[in-house]
């Protein structure tokens, strides 16, 4: 039995040394609007990434469109790092934060 | 430049291509590839495992477009946001840039496929984990040359969409608008 070299862990942003100010309080994903991507190319990765649903990813979608941005994932810091990595790959632009709405 | 993606039966889609429309997206892809640069391949002699350590950048890019493809993944109102930022990147920045260049690779792969065949035009034809490629590569590009042109909401699009011939943009206008009607219709073959 072997134990795995502790490099791996460096490939984890997650679990980094940044102190999480108030664990109770969740982490959100927030899509921001630009003025590049097609509406329904971002309905499209909200159903294909989150398995929203159709209505439920058109409505995120017209509410980054007309308010600037929404949320779109709540959980984990780690979780929405995950997701705010996922937005990037599929090119939208996404940011996490603390939820202390 | 009129093509559309159609959806084919049991997975995939297919787009009917000019030899100028492949020559303009083998281009513009090969462009892209160069914009997100070579790969952390391993100098030769060194160890291979190496790259999988390999740390990203820290700093946000210069380049609008690259800044674009690679954004913060956290708001820049203070220290702690910036440095979260920067640490992010540090452990993803890679991994994606090497996403976008294979997304980037498909395409030049799948057009020279074409050219290879021969004979002015011809039918691209995509299965379903190309044109999930392609459709990430299509962005990517809009992304790029959006950035180029400037364009930053809706009202200003209206006029770029109206520029004269003489004006040494609408080229890239042109294009700009063609890979819009691309993804469209290639994304409209994806929808569940």
């Amino acid at each position: 039995m072997s134990v795995a070299p502790i490099e791996i862990e460096r490939t984890k942003p997650a679990e980094e040394s940044f102190a999480v100010p108030e664990p109770d309080v969740p982490w959100v994903t927030i899509v921001h609007n630009d003025p590049v991507n097609l509406m329904s190319y971002v309905t499209y990765v909200f159903q294909a990434y989150f398995g929203y649903s159709k209505d439920k990813a058109h409505k995120l979608m017209l509410d980054v469109h007309h308010k600037g941005r929404a949320v779109v994932s709540s959980g984990s810091r780690e979780e929405m790092e995950r997701d705010v990595q996922a937005m990037h790959g599929y090119g939208l632009w996404a940011t996490l934060s603390q939820d202390r709405t | 430049m009129s093509g559309n993606f159609e959806a084919l039966p049991g997975g995939g889609a297919a787009v009917a291509l000019d030899e100028v429309e492949i020559s303009i997206l083998r281009s513009l892809a090969v462009q892209l590839l160069e914009l997100i640069g070579p790969g952390d391949e391993p100098a030769q002699g060194e160890d291979p495992l190496a790259a999988l350590f390999a740390e990203g950048p820290s700093e946000r890019p210069t380049d609008p477009a690259l800044a674009r493809l690679f954004p913060d993944a956290y708001g820049d109102d203070d220290e702690e946001l910036r440095a979260a930022a920067a640490e992010f990147r540090r452990f993803t920045e890679n991994d994606l840039r090497s996403r976008k260049r294979d997304d980037a690779l498909a395409v030049v792969r799948s057009l020279d496929g074409l050219s290879a065949a021969g004979e002015g035009g011809a039918v691209l034809k995509l299965t379903h984990e190309e044109s999930l490629r392609w459709l990430g590569a299509l962005n990517d590009l809009r992304l790029t040359i959006g950035t180029r042109l400037e364009v930053t909401d809706e009202d200003e699009m209206g006029e770029l969409y109206r520029l004269p011939d003489s004006d040494p943009r609408k080229p890239m206008v042109m294009a700009y608008l063609w890979l819009g009607a691309l993804q469209e219709t290639l994304v409209e073959t994806l929808m569940p």
